[in-house]
């Protein structure tokens, strides 16, 4: 389908989301659409979508201009959207997701399960997005439920999908498996809006980019001639720096100590499980690994957060298992924990407060019980200033910052006073380019200053720039640590559940061997069966 | 350590030429570092004044401002006057003189209008005169206003923790009963002893009946608001079994009513020469009770948690902090503080225990927490506003014959519009710029 989007402009108070935005989508053509968090990507396709009215310009399509008032709406106007978080009903079966909403029933309302799932069958058949049709959601790796989605859309007749930052939850070669899947969509003449922030997806997939910036669009560009340089530089607006500058690491003496780690969930089966690690200080271990293989539970074990079932840790040589959270983080451990709106801050306490919010009582922030304003406002603007935090004033709401620099609130907290150890989990996760960079160059100023740092990450590039060690977490265990570098598709393989001595070959089964990686990722890449993007 | 960040300079992209080559198209529309940085500054104080938090450490001037500007106070000014708008319909219809002229309302508008008029008039007339029209009026007002004061309190300091006490009722009755008992039951004490004997021990009747539900929801997850209405009914009717023992009861009467509280236990009036005024020393009490949970709130270390706890209780988990401590601590302050409203009545006003001595008064502690929006200064003026409402209610039934259930109406239904400020919102098409639109601004923009 032919879809053009002509100066849509949509404000929320205080903010201009959406600024005479223009978007033309050729039939057959997978679109990027690429900005930072905030840039007003997913508010341009909630517009599309019908989620939100635009409060100027046109939506037309195959050359007739639409009003869009709700989702259903823009369903029959062919339009598909796969959210970033899946819209399933876990508890149905695959076929029953699907046809929801549009379902056949038989005399007295009764749901025909058998057509269903047989129409199903066959559009996964003809899509080429082989699915069960009689599994349950709940009981289908999140790659797979994706694909439910993308059926869903498709069994809706959808002309247009729209993809909502679809590969934030796949391992590298589920992203592979959804590449293909959107080549075969486009094939009819059907159009994909693919939305990312990640450079080298759209340079993978997508037939022409634009880019979008504080809700304007910015450029166009061809994913072909285009570098990722070029497209980083455009989508925040000043030149930025890729790549991390990074002396090799000059390990000193251990740190955390971890044995036999065991950790359970609540009916006691283990999501943790015979883990050792160790990191020393004036290094950084990274743990790469697909997202709830683990490392969530790891971590908050580690920190405190939740109750060791079996094995030791120590930090510096003090016990953490029986230690509360409070005794961990004064006797320093700093954490900067993946979800940053649950765990990180308080949105409606200022910043200053916000910046001493695991330093409370503590002197000079507090004193025989009454809090010392004036201590905590020179402390936050001292914070402040050295870690660049972009506020109007300490005293604003936290939660009035934007994401990066909201990141960059809780890296100064955790960064700023001595510690031995830091935890970093995603922390980058939904901030900007810019602040990117600036975090990473603070984890390596972390490291060089002697602290040991454990470094938790989805992104498979953020893991191989910042890493000395990387190990990866599958199914609660833990393979590695390896040296780096270490080729990219071997960790994305063992994400995938590969055995490290099959990838890494015969001369690196052991951890403690891995001093000389494979030279040539080649001859590691020789045994996939599908070839890297 | 800020300066190693610094961009230096555009390095060449892993594909030079090309790279160049675009390098050109892309310079237009690139920002400095300064202007971006700016932009965003900018942007945040523009949600930051959507938004228009206060911090712990305002002054009140500071506090008062942004009382009086914020968004949120005129919603909930604008609960009160919709109230008073419901209830001015309510008086007109139930006033037998408007539905007459109703009947020929087509003949002749103007009756009806004109009837109307004069019974809500009249009513809200006798209303403000009878709570703030004369120094016997405020005197009545301020009586009314300190257990409501108290009562408030209780409900607001939970409130900022995240929990919903609904138990100031059942705390207050357990402060005023055991403030009567060691009213009435020692003797022979000076007042300087006896007093502030029996008010300490309203205030641990009433922090240990709120550290029940504290303690379950700490240690079980029990909801407080469940736990706290069973507890309501279980120290209303404990209470009436205990009237009419002989512990409690008068020995010259059969019916339930306890001993009258020694003279050294009650609380001097303010004004004794003017026999008519009622105010007493526990407004006093009362106030400076709320000056020291105004401290602990909002400028103390517990407070510190307490606010951390009840706006994310994960994030002060994840900080070192200990939201089961605070939650048995918030409970606590909060039944003291209805305790202390139990114990204000018992031995300022009524000087004697009788069964139901409690009349809602905790409940209403609600309504005067939701209608200061749990902030402490707040609780206090809208203690007093609900106060007057309650003895102008009196008036108002007295001589115009409106109901003084209206006053509860009223009441009930500021809690209603609190309840539902996108409702206020919509009558009075205030643009919606508070909290919930600046997620949804925020939201949107990701």
């Amino acid at each position: 389908m032919e879809l053009e989007l002509r100066g849509i402009t949509k404000r929320f108070p205080g903010v201009i989301a959406n600024d005479a935005v223009d978007l033309v989508v050729a039939p057959g053509e997978v679109h990027g659409l690429l900005g930072e968090n905030g840039a007003g990507k997913s508010t341009l396709m909630n517009v599309l979508y019908g989620l939100y009215r635009a409060d100027e310009g046109e939506i037309i399509i195959d050359g007739t201009p639409l009003q869009l008032d709700d989702p259903g709406d823009a369903i029959d106007a062919g339009i598909g959207m796969v959210h970033q978080h899946f819209m399933l009903v876990p508890v149905f079966t695959v076929a029953e997701n699907i046809v929801l909403g549009v379902e056949h029933t038989r005399g007295l309302g009764r749901l025909d399960r058998a057509r269903a799932s047989q129409e199903v069958a066959e559009l996964a058949e003809r899509s080429g997005l082989p699915v069960d049709p009689d599994a349950l959601v709940e009981e289908l790796p999140v790659g797979i439920q994706q694909r439910v989605e993308i059926l869903k859309a498709l069994y809706r007749d959808a002309r247009l999908l729209i993809l909502d930052e679809p590969t934030a939850v796949l391992t590298p070669q589920e992203a592979d498996d959804l590449f293909d899947a959107i080549r075969a969509f486009t094939t009819e003449g059907r159009s994909v809006i693919f939305i990312s922030h990640k450079l080298r997806e759209h340079r993978a997939i997508a037939d022409r980019i634009s880019v979008l910036r504080r809700g304007r669009i910015v450029g166009t560009a061809d994913p072909r001639e285009a570098s990722e340089q070029d497209l980083a530089n455009l989508m925040v607006g000043r030149p930025v720096e890729l790549t991390v500058h990074k002396p090799p690491a000059e390990p000193t003496d251990s740190v955390l100590e971890v044995q036999g780690l065991r950790v359970e969930d609540a009916v006691g089966t283990p999501v943790v499980q015979d883990l050792d690690l160790q990191i020393r200080r004036g290094e950084i271990v990274a743990i790469a690994g697909v997202e709830g293989n683990g490392q969530t539970p790891l971590v908050a074990a580690l920190t405190g957060l939740r109750e060791v079932a079996d094995g030791t840790v120590t930090i510096a040589g003090r016990e953490v298992v029986g230690a509360t959270r409070k005794q961990i983080l004064r006797d320093g451990t700093g954490h900067v924990p993946e979800d940053r709106a649950r765990d990180g801050l308080v949105a409606d306490f200022s910043v200053a407060e916000n910046l001493v919010l695991n330093l409370w009582d503590a002197e000079p922030y507090a004193r025989r019980g009454t809090l010392q304003f004036g201590a905590i406002n020179a402390h936050a603007r001292e914070l402040v200033g050295a870690y660049d935090i972009r506020t109007p004033s300490v005293g604003t709401s936290a939660g009035s910052l934007s994401g990066g620099n909201q990141q960059k609130l809780v890296v100064a907290r955790e960064f700023a006073r001595p510690i031995d150890l830091l935890v970093a989990s995603q922390p980058t996760r939904g901030v900007d380019v810019g602040s990117i960079e600036y975090i990473h160059s603070q984890l390596v100023a972390k490291r060089d200053e002697g602290t040991a740092v454990l470094l938790v990450s989805s992104e498979l590039d953020e893991v191989l720039a910042l890493a000395d060690r990387v190990a990866v977490m599958y199914h609660g265990r833990l393979v590695g640590p390896f040296d780096t570098p270490i080729s990219k598709e071997a960790v994305g393989r063992m994400m995938a559940g590969a055995d490290p001595a099959e990838v890494l070959g015969a001369a690196a089964t052991s951890p403690t061997t891995t001093t000389t990686p494979p030279d040539d990722p080649a001859t590691a890449d020789g045994s996939s069966p599908g070839a890297p993007a | 350590m800020s300066d190693d960040h610094e961009p230096e300079g555009n390095p060449p992209g892993p594909e030079g030429d090309d790279a160049d080559e675009r390098g050109r198209t892309a310079g237009d529309v690139l920002l400095d570092d300064e202007e971006l940085a700016r932009a965003e500054i900018e942007a945040a104080a523009e949600r930051a004044a959507d938004a228009k938090s206060i911090g712990l450490e305002a002054s009140f001037g500071e506090r008062f401002i942004a009382a009086i500007t914020g968004t949120g106070v005129i919603v909930t000014l604008l609960a009160f006057v919709s109230a008073l708008v419901i209830g001015a319909f309510i008086i007109a219809f139930s006033e037998d003189s408007v539905r007459e002229a109703l009947g020929y309302l087509f003949a002749q508008p103007g009756d009806a209008f004109r009837a109307a008029w004069d019974a809500v008039s009249s009513a809200y007339l006798a209303l403000l005169q009878g709570s703030v029209g004369g120094a016997t009026q405020l005197s009545e007002t301020f009586v009314t206003a300190t257990p409501l004061i108290l009562t408030g309190l209780a409900v607001a300091v939970p409130l900022r923790a995240g929990l919903f006490n609904i138990g100031a009722e059942g705390q207050f009755v357990a402060g005023g009963m055991l403030a009567g008992l060691i009213g009435f039951s020692l003797t022979g004490l000076p007042m300087a002893v006896h007093l502030p004997l029996a008010l300490v021990a309203g205030l641990l009747a009433g922090g240990l009946y709120g550290w029940i539900p504290g303690i379950l929801k700490a240690r079980t997850g029990a909801h407080e608001v469940i736990s706290t209405i069973m507890l309501n009914n279980i120290a209303l009717l404990v209470s009436g079994y205990l009237i009419s023992t002989t512990l409690f009861r008068r020995p010259d009467r059969t019916d339930p009513i306890s001993k009258s509280v020694e003279a050294s236990a009650r609380f001097p009036r303010l004004i004794p020469w003017e026999p008519g005024l009622r105010v007493n020393t526990s407004l006093l009490v009362a106030i400076v009770l709320a000056i020291v949970i105004f401290w602990l709130v909002e400028r103390s270390t517990r407070g510190f948690e307490l606010n951390a706890v009840g706006l994310n209780a994960s994030a002060a988990t994840a900080a070192g902090m200990n939201p089961g401590r605070t939650i048995v601590l918030a409970m606590t302050v909060g039944g003291a503080m209805a305790g202390a409203g139990g114990a204000a009545v018992i031995l300022g006003l009524q000087h004697r225990l009788t069964i139901g001595f409690s009349a809602g008064i905790g409940f209403s502690g609600i309504t005067v927490a939701l209608l200061g929006r749990g902030r402490i200064g707040g609780t206090v003026a809208a203690g007093v506003l609900i106060g007057a409402l309650q003895v102008g209610g009196r008036n108002m039934q007295a001589q115009t014959g409106t109901s003084l259930e209206l006053a509860l109406v009223i009441q009930a239904l500021i809690i209603v519009f609190i309840a539902a400020p996108g409702l206020v919102r919509a009558i009075f098409r205030i643009k919606a710029d508070d909290l919930a639109t600046g997620q949804v601004a925020k939201g949107g923009g990701a």
